[in-house]
């Protein structure tokens, strides 16, 4: 579904994603894990569109998307879900999910599935986005983008900064998400939320992929983990 | 001092304020989305005056001749404002406040040279409109009833814009992009083509703004320089991209301004200025703007 072939990344002059390359296949969860700074969130800006690679390729569904606006990229069916959340603090709960909506007549997700899978939410309808915990903000941008309906879900950090009750009910809650087949990207600087959910894992660090494999040969393979992702 | 006086200086005031209203919505509308500071908002309100005097002139219909001038003249702004957009603005956004400064001073001079070039440097005028002839008595003072009017047409765009705002879908949308325009156009939302319409719209109330000038007073070049110092006041007063603030900044200036010219008139402009400076000690992001992020 999603083919990242050797992409080279900067933010302005600086080099950040050495080509690097991996592959999402349609209906699976992959992680990308890396310390911070290590260019997950780069590689994820990188396939939405808002930090272009120099060059490489990025293929969805057989789609070269190097080069297309955000926008263009987003209604092809990628929802981009951000570290920082960015809650828009001016609308309501209910604002900022409708905000996502685009008119489709067969659109798997809408307002009510959305509450069901998110009761939290449901009840907080008419607060405004800057009066949410944590714990609801990543709720809401979850909720924001799956209004899009995407086929596949860029998740950066999921479960950054939530307490571990929070964490989850999340994890349950994306587990819901990817039964109903959406396929999953998720990363994460600790092995945790993404791990569980994810079929095969990728290692990158200072912009490179180090280590590639099932998230069992992973969680194996220490000295992987001890170089690349322990603190 | 007596009541009646103040009251008329407190009318001519809240017109002024209407006036100031109208052109500074635009600017603060298209500054608040498109994070561009359009130095040129002032010569669109100039242009659209001019243009509603040709049409005025040309079309020459009895009573609503006027109005439907200014109507079309609205719309032909809109027109230049899509030309604007698309051609020079959509390449400014991710550029430095300098170069969009600079670039829509550019426009400044590029319009007030097609003006003295199509219709010289003459002033124009335009009769005030049937029925806002005369002059009611407010106390025994004449008042233009024109002013009315204006006030009306402030308060319908008022009333509008916080609809649009406030109330619709792509309102909703409007205030998103405000704040991070980024994570709207990651959520599927075309973004230059929100921007060409926020911008559109911009210059619709700007050519409006001139339209309805016409009839107040004259139709000269110059008349852009001066209502955009002033509208940079209100916004700076009342907070830049804010509606509430575009409002209370309007009336400050339109107030501070007709009470200032009763007891000194040569210092009229300074006394909005010495607001201006006293809202921006106490509160730099103005009134009711939001410290920049």
């Amino acid at each position: 579904m999603l083919e990242v072939n050797g992409i080279h990344t900067y933010y302005g002059t600086s080099h950040i994603l050495f080509g690097i390359s991996f592959e999402v296949k349609e209906g699976e969860a992959v992680c990308l894990l890396g310390r911070n700074g290590a260019g997950k969130t780069t590689a994820f800006r990188s396939i939405i569109g808002l930090t272009p690679p120099k060059s490489g390729s990025i293929k969805f569904k057989g789609n070269e998307i190097i080069g297309k606006p955000p926008y263009r990229i987003a209604r092809m069916g990628i929802g981009y879900v951000p570290d920082t959340r960015r809650i828009f603090p001016d609308l309501t709960v209910r604002q900022n999910i409708l905000v996502a909506r685009r008119e489709k007549e067969t659109a798997a997700w809408n307002l009510e599935r959305i509450y069901s899978l998110f009761p939290k939410l449901k009840d907080l309808d008419t607060h405004m986005g800057n009066q949410l915990s944590g714990g609801e903000q990543q709720m809401l941008t979850v909720a924001r983008t799956l209004m899009t309906n995407p086929e596949l879900l860029l998740l950066d950090e999921p479960g950054e900064g939530l307490a571990p009750l929070v964490i989850q009910s999340m994890k349950e809650q994306l587990g819901e998400i990817k039964k109903l087949g959406v396929t999953m990207l998720i990363c994460e600087h600790n092995v945790g939320l993404a791990t569980a959910l994810s079929d095969r894992g990728y290692v990158i660090d200072k912009g490179t992929i180090r280590y590639h494999g099932t998230i069992v040969e992973l969680q194996k393979n220490e000295e992987v983990r001890k170089k690349y992702l322990m603190v | 001092m007596s009541f009646d006086v103040l009251f008329n200086q407190f009318m001519s005031g809240i017109a002024r304020a209407a006036l100031l209203f109208l052109v500074a919505s635009g600017l603060s509308l298209t500054f608040g989305v498109l994070r561009v500071l359009n130095f040129a908002h002032g010569s669109l309100y100039m242009l659209g005056a001019f243009i509603t005097y040709t049409i005025w002139k040309t079309i020459l219909i009895p009573v609503v001749g006027f109005y439907v001038a200014t109507f079309l003249a609205s719309l032909v702004m809109g027109g230049i404002g899509i030309i604007i957009e698309f051609f020079l603005l959509r390449r400014l956004y991710a550029r430095g406040w300098p170069e969009q400064l600079l670039a829509t001073y550019a426009i400044v001079l590029i319009i007030t040279d097609i003006v003295k070039w199509g219709w010289g440097g003459e002033f124009l005028s335009i009769p005030r409109p049937i029925p806002f002839k005369g002059a009611v008595s407010l106390f025994g003072f004449p008042f233009p009833s024109y002013n009315f009017f204006v006030i009306l047409l402030g308060l319908i765009v008022v009333i509008f814009l916080w609809w649009l705002v406030y109330k619709t879908r792509l309102g909703d949308i409007i205030r998103a992009a405000a704040h991070d325009r980024e994570m709207v156009s990651a959520l599927g939302i075309p973004i230059p083509w929100l921007f060409t319409w926020i911008f559109v719209l911009g210059s619709i109330i700007a050519g409006l703004s001139g339209a309805v000038t016409a009839p107040f007073g004259s139709i000269a070049l110059g008349m852009d320089i001066e209502i955009i110092v002033e509208c940079f006041a209100v916004v700076v007063i009342g907070g830049m991209g804010s509606l509430p603030g575009t409002l209370l900044g309007s009336l400050i200036v339109g107030l501070v301004y007709a009470f200032g010219i009763m007891f000194k008139p040569e210092l009229a402009l300074a006394f909005i200025f010495m607001v201006m400076a006293a809202v921006l000690i106490i509160r730099p992001w103005g009134i009711f703007g939001r410290p920049e992020r």
